[in-house]
């Protein structure tokens, strides 16, 4: 009935007279309503996002005077492992010299430290998630001297690059600076 | 398929299968709705739709809460300091809970003006005490969950209601607690419970809205609708008339939530809950007043308890008629036997209706007041009152009441213009088909 009565008004209105004052209006309430839902939508999503005190605890210090050249120490960020190494200047040399632009995801070793000494990185495969083994010097290292992800078996160098297996990235930077010479704040 | 109602192909191809669309356009589009409600009738609607936003937030809510009687306060104020909008989504479901009230109020105050209650809605209505009692049973689970001191002393006094049972009563407390007093158990099955009683209440509201299209929405004259004359469809005159209503209802309720948001709870709640100290002073939420006056008003020298103090004690025949009070609705389409529904044909009942809202006012302020003189009094009489204007005077006006003569047809009143400038104006929807 109602049906009927919106085409016979869309024959009387818009196939004859073209756009008319209704259709305005029509077009202005929908416009005006859609931003109001978007509007009210929003608080109901953004409360997913990371909460005030999630967010201030995204940045951590790390205490440095204490880790030995050839040391791995791991620390927590975000919820997340990362792993720094006081790497030995043969450790340094070694990683500085692969030719690096064959590699699955090409990056020089310079490109990964600010200074040659600390290697800082997020310690989660990029494959999956995992956390590759490494970082005790029990734990094996796999074949290219850095870590092994024991779950489907990607092989890191000691820059923390993707050597071998399925893992498409090498591990990332994360964002940190030097407070001091022994005091590094990551985040 | 091509002789289906619907243009969109895939709209078609799916109703074809699965007839959703069809079953939209007959109940929320053509439903045929007399054209003579007024704005009374918009609550109805307005309730599902704080149902979903009580729904939406809740879940939300949940999200960032946890229902540990060592945490549960930290993580509410957590919610309100730290997560993004987090003081916007309680401050909604918090108001939500008292505009739920507010309008399912009016809602049933409306039914009881007009007669909804009436053959043939009878199950319609007794759905809806049932949604009632749903509804008070979620809030007061609610109430608990921030773990301040009202939560705490308001769960304490509505559990140990059940300790006025003669003999078992000891053990269903212990058995509601899961231990000696309101402690984590208690608070870990309140938070369950808060979190599925919604969901039963939508099962219950969409047997409410069965019934309700079963035989139609009732009118504010109460006489059934004759022709296709006295209906309208719901889509888009109800629809957009619901949606005004809305609008003005929106803007009181954030009234409320950006201005005044804790108007209506109690600073005692923002004090953890501490079970060595009682607040000096309890009350429960606004809406639970009128009930609990009720319940405060058996003592064991009040003259509404002497006809039960050979019986029971004053502690029981309390707790009896506070869920009385409610019970007394789902018998009411049986004791109100006048014919005539609608209350512009009932000159007594009319009187009678103004006295009852009166009273249960009167019972909501003596819900606030301490328990003394002259408190306990007004709240014994007016809860006299409201069992007689029930129990009494309800079914006495079936018998003696001169009811006013009704009109032949919804439009009748339209054509003589004896309905008012709003109903005139609907007079004549039916020109475009």
């Amino acid at each position: 009935m109602v049906s009927s009565g919106d085409t016979a008004e869309e024959a009387a209105h818009g196939a004859v007279e073209g756009e008319t004052r209704r259709d305005f209006l029509m077009l202005a309430t929908g416009a005006f309503g859609a931003f109001g839902a978007a509007a009210a939508a929003w608080p109901l999503i953004h409360q997913m996002n990371p909460a005030a005190d999630t967010l201030a605890a995204s940045t951590i210090e790390v205490n440095l005077e204490p880790i030995q050249p050839g040391q791995r120490v791991l620390v927590k960020w975000r919820g997340k492992p990362v792993f720094i190494v006081r790497r030995t200047k043969e450790q340094v040399k070694e990683a500085g010299a692969v030719n690096w632009s064959g590699l699955p995801d090409p990056e020089p070793d310079s490109k990964r430290t600010q200074k040659p000494e600390w290697l800082i990185v997020v310690g989660v495969c990029t494959h999956l998630g995992c956390i590759p083994s490494g970082s005790k010097p029990s734990e094996v290292k796999g074949e290219f001297g850095g870590w092994f992800c024991p779950c489907h078996g990607s092989h890191y160098d000691t820059s923390g690059r993707i050597r071998k297996g399925p893992a498409p990235k090498n591990l990332p930077v994360p964002e940190y600076k030097f407070l001091s010479d022994k005091l590094v704040k990551i985040g | 398929m091509s002789d289906s109602k619907f243009k969109n192909p895939i709209v078609a191809w799916i109703d074809y299968r699965l007839p959703v669309f069809t079953f939209m356009e007959h109940e929320l589009h053509e439903y045929p709705t007399p054209k003579n409600l007024n704005y009374w009738w918009n609550f109805g609607s307005l309730a599902g739709i704080i149902l979903v936003i009580m729904i939406v937030t809740g879940i939300i809510l949940s999200m960032h809460y946890t229902p540990h009687t060592a945490l549960a306060f930290d993580s509410v104020e957590r919610i309100m300091r730290d997560v993004n909008y987090g003081w916007l989504i309680r401050y909604v479901h918090m108001n939500g809970a008292s505009a739920f009230f507010i309008v399912v109020f009016i809602h049933i105050f409306r039914g009881l003006y007009f007669g909804s209650y009436k053959s043939p809605r009878e199950l319609l209505w007794m759905l809806g005490v049932v949604i009632l009692l749903l509804m008070m049973a979620t809030a007061f689970l609610g109430y608990v969950l921030p773990w301040g001191q009202m939560s705490f002393w308001g769960a304490t006094v509505i559990t140990n209601l059940f300790s006025a049972i003669p003999i078992v009563g000891d053990t269903i407390v212990t058995l509601l607690w899961g231990g000696f007093s309101v402690d984590n158990p208690t608070l870990n099955r309140f938070f369950s419970l808060h979190f599925l009683l919604p969901f039963v209440i939508v099962g219950v509201v969409v047997l409410h809205i069965v019934a309700l299209h079963q035989h139609g929405s009732g009118n504010p004259i109460g006489i059934d609708t004759k022709s296709p004359q006295d209906t309208i469809p719901f889509h888009p005159y109800y629809t957009i008339k619901d949606l005004f209503g809305l609008g003005v209802f929106l803007i009181f309720f954030f009234g409320f939530v950006f201005f005044a948001p804790n108007y209506l709870g109690h600073p005692d709640n923002y004090i953890e809950a501490n079970p060595l100290v009682t607040p000096p002073h309890i009350v429960p939420e606004w809406y639970f007043l009128p009930f609990y006056a009720i319940l405060r008003s058996f003592t064991a020298d009040a003259l509404i308890f002497l006809p039960f103090s050979w019986l029971m004690t004053a502690k029981l025949a309390g707790v009896l008629a506070m869920f009385a009070s409610i019970m007394v609705l789902f018998i009411l389409p049986w004791l109100d036997h006048s014919p005539v529904k609608s209350a512009r044909f009932r000159p007594i009942y009319k009187q009678f209706y103004w006295l009852l809202i009166i009273d249960c006012f009167i019972l909501g302020i003596c819900g606030a007041k301490p328990a003394e003189a002259p408190w306990t009094y007004i709240s014994q009489a007016a809860t006299a009152y409201y069992f007689l204007h029930f129990l009494v005077i309800i079914p006495l006006l079936g018998f003696f009441e001169k009811t006013k003569p009704l009109p032949t047809s919804i439009s009748e009143p339209v054509l003589k213009g004896g309905g008012g400038a709003s109903v005139a104006a609907g007079a004549k929807p039916m020109e475009k088909a």
